[in-house]
């Protein structure tokens, strides 16, 4: 799942570094990923994985690093299979 | 019958009386003239309204946010200049008093505001954002004998000459991203106004919002402990769109009463007949309907978020949506209505000098789809509407 995330994030977030250059744990913003290119991220996310982040989930920690977004989208496929 | 609403009565009483008396007197030498209602804010000191909304404890009136925003109806009414005034003060008070978090000196503050009356400016657009308030160039600087200072370029600041305090929005420090805001109030003698540019706009003549660099030296203590980025959806945004809403429909009521005494002394004129202008009359209310129901149940959704998980709902994108969507259908809305006025009263209406002109509400109206833009906030709509799920 991280290398899907590490596509979407290479394909959408317009960072000045290459993303596998970064760690999980990277901070994507301070990385400079801005607010406009997070957008693009989620909506992509929500495409290449095939769910849907619910408004609570949208903010700015939850898309702040690979490892962050992993875990939502786990929570989120588990409590889709519950 | 509670305290709170016998409280919230004699304010509103009071101010409707100085709306009659004082603000309706002077309105159109204000617009005319393009000066600052004094005799409006005068009378507002001297009724205490000034620190209306500061907790009874602090010393201040203690009435309820619905009050507040009644009072802006009532000053549109009379003098739209006089309410946007008062409104804007309104604004700046609330961001304190409800995200002050115990802060001594800000408490210290609201009993002086209450004391002595004080009036708040702010700055909160500035040169170079784009119209976003939610970025600043102008960051919180400390000088080497500890004290916080800024120099920030204020493409309008209202009534800005007249304000005792101002509270600017700047980045936290130098080196802090543009977003990450907080809120300042300086006060008096630490502020440094230089003009920039006249003010002799279309309407709202009276508030007086030329443009300045502000330059101000303050107390580390003077910074707002609540970020921006909370204070902006819990409170700043949806009470300026409430209460700037609340005086536009102002505007619009009294565009429309206007109309209907002309629609009324015409049938006079003629006994048994109903004036074809009833009709446009009739359209016209129909019209000031919508404005007022999209006003009131705004007010409600706020004074219904109460607590932390009322304020938590602020911050939703559904509430962001819906806050913005008053602020855009209120400033769209007042104009229309008062030009209805203006095609039922006709010519006596055009002309600035009968009972039923309607020439200083229309232009009044008008600066309410530019104060924020309703495009940038479209703007920030439309992001939100490609990921909010529930709106």
């Amino acid at each position: 799942m991280n290398d899907q995330i590490r596509q979407v994030l290479s394909d959408h977030a317009r960072l000045p570094v290459d993303v596998q250059t970064l760690d999980d744990d990277a901070d994507l913003y301070e990385a400079g990923m801005t607010s406009h290119a997070s957008v693009n991220v989620m909506i992509a996310l929500e495409d290449a994985l095939d769910l849907e982040f619910p408004d609570a989930m949208l903010k700015r920690s939850v898309f702040a690093s690979v490892a962050a977004i992993a875990e939502a989208v786990t929570a989120l496929r588990t409590a889709a299979i519950r | 019958m509670s305290v709170d609403v016998d409280r919230d009565r004699a304010f509103l009483d009071d101010v409707r009386r100085l709306a009659d008396e004082v603000a309706a007197v002077h309105a159109d030498d204000v617009d005319r003239d393009a000066r600052f209602p004094v005799e409006a804010v005068e009378a507002l000191r001297e009724q205490r309204a000034l620190s209306a909304f500061v907790p009874e404890a602090l010393g201040g009136g203690g009435v309820s946010f619905g009050a507040i925003a009644a009072a802006c109806f009532e000053l549109g009414q009379r003098c739209g200049a006089s309410a946007m005034v008062f409104a804007m003060h309104q604004i700046q008070v609330a961001c304190i008093v409800r995200h002050l978090e115990d802060a001594p000196w800000f408490q210290d503050y609201l009993s002086d505001l209450a004391g002595e009356q004080r009036l708040i400016a702010s700055a909160t657009s500035e040169v170079g954002t784009g119209g976003d308030m939610r970025r600043s160039v102008a960051a919180v600087t400390r000088g080497e004998d500890g004290r916080a200072g800024f120099e920030k370029r204020a493409p309008t600041v209202s009534y800005g000459a007249y304000a005792d305090d101002l509270l600017t929005t700047l980045r936290r420090a130098p080196e802090a991203d543009s977003s990450d805001q907080v809120l300042v109030l300086a006060c008096g003698e630490q502020i440094a106004l230089e003009p920039q540019g006249t003010w002799d706009p279309l309407g709202m003549r009276g508030t007086c919002s030329p443009g300045y660099v502000v330059r101000a030296q303050f107390g580390a203590e003077q910074v707002l402990p609540t970020p921006f980025a909370r204070i902006c959806p819990e409170t700043m945004v949806p009470v300026s769109h409430i209460l700037w809403s609340h005086l536009w429909l102002g505007l619009a009521t009294d565009a429309f009463e206007r109309a209907r005494a002309f629609v009324r002394a015409a049938a006079k004129q003629k006994p048994g007949t109903t004036p074809p202008a009833a009709q446009r009359l009739s359209h016209l209310m129909s019209e000031l309907s919508l404005l007022r129901a999209e006003v009131s149940s705004g007010l409600r959704e706020f004074t219904d978020a109460t607590g932390e998980a009322g304020r938590e709902r602020l911050s939703t994108m559904a509430a962001v949506l819906r806050f913005n969507n008053l602020k855009i259908a209120a400033s769209e809305q007042a104009p229309r209505v008062c030009q209805g006025a203006l095609g039922v009263c006709g010519i006596v209406g055009f002309k600035n000098d009968t009972p039923f002109s309607v020439g200083r509400h229309l232009r009044d109206c008008m600066s309410a789809c530019l104060m924020v833009a309703n495009e940038r906030i479209h703007q920030t709509n439309a992001n939100l509407l490609l990921i909010a799920k529930e709106v």
